[in-house]
């Protein structure tokens, strides 16, 4: 998406001169054509396959008429359903399709010139993106909804997203913080699954919902205390670390769970759980109303996170201290800002984030431990944080977009879609995969991530 | 404010740094810290801004002893520093960089980014300085990111401002605008310490000149002392600036640069149809601002970036669409611009780096089955690093020393030493001695043109027009990928200077209307007649 190049990592701290030459084309042997043909075609051409794959794996496949429903039950105020010829709407998506990636392609080429830059910039890039997505999941729903006597209900699938997401877009925010203020944090993972474990526990034990959500907050920040300690003081790898973290503490909680919560699962492991607070009035306005303002705790806990850390970041003291430090930690050092300092305090705070991320698998959702129930989603909310560019709007919306497709996959194999159950499991990875991979383009992490600070 | 150390020693392990110095700065004066790379300037300035602690010695403000155990004590004292190495978070804007560290905060910790903005608007103005406070830094030019650091101490009230190596990175123009900068701020009283390896510009903008050598001080001069004094001071021993060499006696054509045409990442034309000629023994000298298209002129002709039109031969052998290695093998030496990032593997020894292009000769592996995986000869390498380190006066620990740790001027020597160590024809040079003390620029040039007369065809190119002078038989000048004009060493450097700013060549016959006098005023890039060197000056 993205063509900006980062400068070569060495010379971040000198002030080098201006014009430094990009040392990528060093590389290519004399004679081969100019830089970067597959990067520059990636767009357009997935652009195409998606549009084809509209067309051909759905429209031609679909049978009837697929009716889309727009409420919840026992609704205040309620929007008619919406039915579409399965068929042509596959084949218009298709088609909107197509045409997209023909003008990403001239926004390639650069042709003609005036469009090309007027809608070249990022904004309208991702804009177009953000589109082809739309259609081929509109293409999918009809083809799977067409001919089916149940109206597939789009308001489901959004809340679901939501409060799915949570655990993701906590992760997600977590990491933005760790990197930006240098650390790579690795062990998203390990603290959301303590999260959920202390969480489970404090609220069985004292039959305290509030106190459940500190203590999972607090196991969080136990991970990010060993990950600063480890990662700061010992200057030890942070790959290997956060890995070794997720590792121990899966360990540590399998353990646990058959030592003491299979014997004593009652008084353990049978946490209460949140219920959904709907907010007076705009919890009652159509569509939105369900998605954004009828949730469970954890969901308004996330708006004021991501609210938070975005002004924080970006129109605090704090923040401008904590992107110096992981940018140019020798530059914050000469004008006095404490490095080791700000990253201790900056990781160690923001664990308890993902632990209430993670404490929303048992007292938010399930209402009760299992082994590994976190399943990789510490993962893929680091890949969230990439793909959201590193900041905590582009993380959160990142993680929505993982969130959908984990819910689009739950309700399309609920409603006996002709494909294999297996298959759509596979569904968020390989959304991971081709987004990262193909989509995301360059993205220029904090200079100084994972580098330890070790003053010379 | 008056500033004055005392008996300042500094040690590391068994190396001693600083070696009980004793310097005062005046208010309002510019003192100058002359010396060689690893002289001590650098340790010395360390100490005084809190970042190293001395040994012994005492540092006093307006004759008080101060303790400063970190930048934050020697900001509060009125000290600044604007470091070799910018001290800048690059994604900031000018602003955020300016007030990190001491943010104008409301409630919460909200920034007050108005406020500062306001701030560096005013004292941007007051200075003359012309920076725009929502610039982002790493959009900006050198020349301005300095001034953004000057306006990071001037808002911090620093009364004493040090200048690591200001101008190592600047061109002539942004040289001589530092300089009316500083001369601004010593007539409002600030003190300014400039630390510099530079003869001329130490003589151009200090009062005082204070010359360390090892770190110790091992004199102090006024400006009007002569350069081959300072120099002299400097080094330790009589100097010869100018590399006396006998007059070239040129052969057959070497190599054969025709119609060359080479196009950048960002799809312009760099390097346009450029055509020219080195003969065996004669060095031809590029010269021209940095940035065009020199960079992309010796990628080309190593093979690093591919050629988009145009031919080079090499003793007739077309290298046009040749590999790098096959260029080495037919004999053209290579000393790139970028010593860390091209010439050498920082964190690979001394000796592995000495045979970084012959590891695969029989000499120095050998095969453990035939055609099969090669066995490295660890004693010949060894054997060979110790020669190359000797012939070439490398200063190293030892030869297992990782190369990224040597100083600048010996890491040159060890890409010297493999380049000419292997058998060759052509030697190609870009910016052959940028950021090295005056020893080694001595000892480069020395070596460049022996080379010259034992046959080699050398191409140098410099952005520098001193270094172009010393060494150049013939100087070529390019700009904006062309070759603007050829000249003799003779000619005179204000004519050079607008060739450079892309000026038409004026030489008879080649312009039909009536040529304009040759003292035309030389474009804003070309270099100050007084960076010239003057031939008379030392016979």
């Amino acid at each position: 998406m993205t063509t900006s190049t980062g400068p070569a990592s060495g010379s971040a701290a000198s002030g080098s001169a201006a014009p430094a030459s990009p040392k990528l084309p060093a590389l290519l042997p004399p004679g081969s054509s100019g830089a970067g043909w597959g990067g520059r075609f990636a767009a357009p051409v997935t652009f195409a396959v998606f549009g084809l794959a509209d067309i051909a794996l759905f429209g031609i496949h679909a049978r009837g008429t697929a009716t889309f429903a727009f409420n919840q039950e026992f609704a205040k105020a309620t929007v008619p359903n919406l039915a579409l010829p399965a068929a042509a709407t596959c084949y218009a998506c298709g088609a909107l399709t197509l045409v997209l990636a023909a003008l990403r392609l001239l926004i390639v080429l650069g042709w003609p010139a005036t469009v090309a830059t007027a809608v070249g910039r990022r904004g309208w890039r991702r804009l177009l993106l953000g589109l082809v997505l739309f259609c081929f999941v509109v293409a999918l729903l009809a083809w799977s909804d067409g001919g089916q006597a149940i109206a597939f209900n789009v308001v489901d699938l959004l809340s679901g997203t939501f409060s799915d997401s949570i655990p993701l877009m906590l992760g997600a925010l977590t990491g933005v913080i760790c990197s930006r203020t240098g650390v790579i944090n690795i062990a998203i993972e390990g603290q959301l699954l303590l999260g959920a474990f202390c969480a489970a526990i404090a609220t069985s034990v004292t039959g305290s919902l509030w106190l459940g959500l500190v203590c999972g907050a607090l196991a969080g920040s136990l991970v990010a205390t060993l990950l600063a300690v480890f990662a700061i003081a010992y200057a030890v790898d942070q790959i290997v670390l956060g890995v070794v973290l997720n590792t121990l503490v899966l360990g540590l909680t399998g353990y646990l769970y058959n030592a003491i919560m299979i014997p004593f699962g009652n008084t353990l492991n049978n946490p209460a759980t949140f219920t959904p607070v709907k907010i007076p009035l705009l919890g009652d306005i159509p569509i939105i109303g369900p998605v954004f303002f009828d949730a469970t705790v954890f969901l308004y806990i996330t708006y004021v996170a991501l609210a938070g850390v975005h002004i924080g970041l970006f129109r605090t003291r704090w923040g401008l201290r904590t992107r110096a430090v992981g940018e140019h930690p020798v530059a914050a050092d000469t004008v006095g800002i404490g490095v080791l300092a700000m990253r201790y305090r900056n990781v160690i705070a923001s664990g308890l984030i993902a632990g209430i991320g993670g404490a929303y698998f048992t007292i938010g959702s399930v209402g009760s431990f299992g082994i590994n129930m976190s399943s990789g989603e510490g993962y893929i909310a680091l890949a969230a944080m990439i793909f959201g560019r590193y900041t905590p709007v582009g993380a959160v919306l990142a993680a929505l977009l993982f969130g959908f497709t984990t819910q689009l996959q739950s309700i399309l194999s609920s409603i006996n879609v002709p494909i294999q159950s297996n298959l759509l499991l596979l569904a968020p990875y390989v959304v991971t995969i081709v987004v990262v991979a193909g989509l995301v383009g360059k993205v220029r992490g904090p200079r100084a991530e994972g580098v330890p600070y070790v003053k010379s | 404010m008056e500033l004055e150390l005392r008996g300042i020693t500094k040690r590391f392990g068994s190396l001693v740094a600083n070696d009980g110095i004793s310097l005062a700065v005046a208010p309002g004066k510019v003192h100058a810290l002359l010396g060689e790379n690893g002289a001590g300037k650098s340790t010395l300035m360390n100490v005084l801004y809190g970042l190293l602690q001395p040994d012994e010695g005492e540092i006093l403000i307006n004759g008080t002893g101060v303790r400063l155990g970190s930048p934050k004590d020697a900001i509060a004292a009125g000290i600044g520093m604007v470091h070799q190495h910018f001290m800048l978070v690059p994604t900031f804007t000018v602003a955020e960089n300016v007030t990190l560290g001491i943010e104008q905060a409301g409630w919460g910790g909200l920034l007050d980014a108005r406020r500062t903005r306001s701030e560096v608007r005013e004292l941007s103005h007051d200075y003359g300085l012309d920076v725009d406070p929502d610039a982002l830094v790493e959009e900006l030019p050198v020349g301005i990111q300095q001034r953004v650091e000057i306006i990071k101490a001037l808002v911090r009230k620093a009364d004493v401002l040090i200048l690591d190596e200001p101008t190592a990175v600047l061109t002539p123009a942004e040289t001589e605008e530092l300089f009316r900068i500083i001369r601004q701020l010593t007539d409002r009283g600030t003190s300014v310490i400039f630390i510099s390896h530079k003869l001329r510009e130490v003589q151009a903008i200090a009062d005082t000149i204070t010359v360390l050598r090892r770190g110790a001080v091992v004199g102090e001069r006024a400006p009007d002392a002569t350069i081959d004094d300072l120099a002299a001071l400097m080094v330790g021993r009589d100097v010869q600036l100018r590399v006396s060499k006998p007059p070239a006696s040129p052969g057959r054509v070497v190599l054969d640069v025709a119609g060359l045409t080479v196009v950048g990442t960002d799809g312009q034309t760099c390097v346009d149809r450029m055509s020219f000629q080195v003969k065996a023994g004669e060095i031809l000298g590029i010269a021209g601002v940095q940035g065009n298209g020199q960079t992309e002129l010796c990628e080309a002709l190593m093979g690093l970036r591919p050629t988009a039109g145009g031919a080079v031969t090499v003793d007739g052998e077309d290298l046009t669409t040749a590999t790098p290695r096959r260029r080495l093998r037919s004999g053209v030496a290579y000393v790139p611009e970028d010593r860390t990032d091209d010439g050498l593997v920082g964190s690979f020894s001394v000796s592995e780096n000495l045979i970084l292009d012959t590891y695969d000769r029989k000499e120095f592996a050998s095969p453990l089955l035939p055609g099969g995986p090669r066995n490295l000869r660890l004693p010949e390498i060894a054997k060979n690093a110790a020669e190359r380190i000797a012939e070439f006066d490398v200063r190293t620990g030892s030869a297992s020393t990782a190369a990224g740790t040597l100083s600048g001027g010996n890491q040159q020597k060890v890409i010297l030493a493999r380049e000419l160590g292997r058998e060759h024809r052509v030697l190609i040079a870009s910016q052959p001695t940028r950021g090295l003390d005056v020893g080694s620029i001595e000892f480069v040039h020395r070596r460049i043109v022996s080379q010259r007369d034992h046959g080699v065809a050398v191409l140098i190119v410099s952005s520098e027009l001193d270094e172009i002078y010393a060494l150049a038989d013939r100087i070529a000048v390019m700009y904006e990928g062309k070759i603007t004009g050829f000249r003799d060493p003779d000619v005179a450097a204000a004519e050079v200077g607008r060739l450079m700013a892309g000026g038409a060549d004026l030489t008879p016959g080649l312009t039909p209307t009536e040529p304009e006098p040759v003292a035309t005023e030389p474009g804003p890039v070309a270099p100050e007649p007084e960076d010239a060197p003057e031939p008379e000056e030392k016979p």
